[in-house]
């Protein structure tokens, strides 16, 4: 089984790509952790250019998410909302949307800030977009505040407790991403 | 054509099935300040001694805009791929003259509740082609919000856009299965 990580952040020390790393750490045997590395090569979102096929980035990032059993997405918070980088990302994965690659995709949506709030708004936000996409948003909650004091110099999550949470989580997503018998 | 028997409650006895083409599934919700409607056109139904199932594939929802339609077919509302089927089976029931109930219970994303449906029934009367067929033309309205599909959008007075009651009906033509 496979998931897709995606970080909503560019920043080299990102807190949120930390997390992402360690959410990989927390794997069970079987399921394989991406990190997605092509947010900054993803264009803005011109209508003009969303045609088939579109940018070969988009497209690049269209396949990832097909090939994916589930994507676990980590965001900092802007402005009370998505980074704008991540939301172009999700404008353009959301095309065409009656049949967009995030369709019953499986989603997780935590987030980490320096701030008390870890994000929660931002959260709240993306897994709104995730939902108008057609995505099957999970009830994983993990707000990380604070964010700082929870990574080591190198980045490594040094917070039992959130590591915990992380992985239960991811739990919770694969559960998701298991099919299961369809209801009458 | 043979005699058609009544159960105690006024329905003809024997199995009659749907017509699918001269039959209709449809829905609708209130919607800001109209009322917006669907059809689910792959559906079966059957009437089995005065006991009435019917079963329809919800990914053949069909609405005016495909978009919509792939929204509405998404975990937000419906959640096709994990509830195919929206159901109902219950007892026909004549009331008097042509009113009509069935009193039994509907599965809309796995969620079973009971419903009652009520309308109509016309014949059994025999076609032109020999067959006897029965109408019925029966409605339901269900809180959508019981079932799990909780989706809205305010609108700028805060009022939600989405109403929870949704109407459902069934145009049933039923024609007797040959002995």
């Amino acid at each position: 089984m496979k998931v897709l990580a995606i970080s909503g952040s560019l920043r080299r020390g990102s807190d949120n790509t930390a997390l992402l790393r360690a959410l990989a750490e927390e794997t069970p045997d079987g399921v394989e952790v991406e990190l997605w590395d092509g947010l900054r090569s993803i264009p803005p979102y011109d209508a003009d250019d969303d045609v088939s096929p579109g940018p070969e980035e988009v497209e690049a990032l269209r396949r990832l998410v097909r090939e994916s059993d589930a994507v676990f997405f980590a965001t900092p918070e802007y402005n009370s909302s998505v980074p704008g980088a991540l939301k172009n990302a999700l404008d353009w994965a959301s095309r065409p949307l009656a049949t967009n690659a995030f369709r019953s995709k499986p989603v997780a949506v935590v987030g980490a800030s320096a701030g008390a709030f870890g994000a929660v708004w931002a959260a709240a936000e993306l897994r709104k977009v995730l939902a108008a996409m057609g995505a099957r948003v999970t009830d994983v909650e993990l707000t990380v505040g604070h964010a700082g004091e929870k990574f080591d110099e190198q980045g490594n999550l040094i917070d039992d407790e959130v590591r915990l949470t992380l992985r239960e989580g991811l739990e919770t997503l694969l559960a998701e991403a298991t099919p299961v018998a369809a209801a009458a | 054509m043979s005699t058609i028997s009544e159960t105690p409650t006024g329905i003809p006895t024997g199995t009659f099935v749907a017509d699918t083409v001269h039959s209709t599934v449809t829905f609708e919700v209130p919607y800001a300040v109209a009322t917006f409607r669907g059809e689910v056109p792959q559906f079966e139904a059957e009437l089995v001694d005065g006991r009435l199932n019917g079963a329809a594939r919800i990914a053949s929802i069909s609405v005016k805009e495909e978009n919509l339609e792939a929204h509405l077919l998404s975990p937000e509302f419906f959640d096709a791929d994990r509830f195919p089927v929206v159901s109902f089976a219950g007892d026909l029931e004549r009331l008097d003259d042509d009113r009509v109930k069935v009193e039994g219970e509907i599965t809309i994303k796995g969620v079973t509740k009971p419903a009652t449906l009520e309308g109509t029934i016309v014949g059994p009367a025999v076609d032109h082609f020999g067959k006897t067929r029965v109408g019925l033309r029966l409605s339901t309205v269900f809180d959508r919000t019981e079932f799990g599909i909780n989706w809205n959008m305010p609108l700028p007075t805060g009022e939600p856009a989405l109403a929870d009651d949704v109407t459902l009906t069934a145009e049933l033509t039923l024609v007797a299965s040959e002995a």
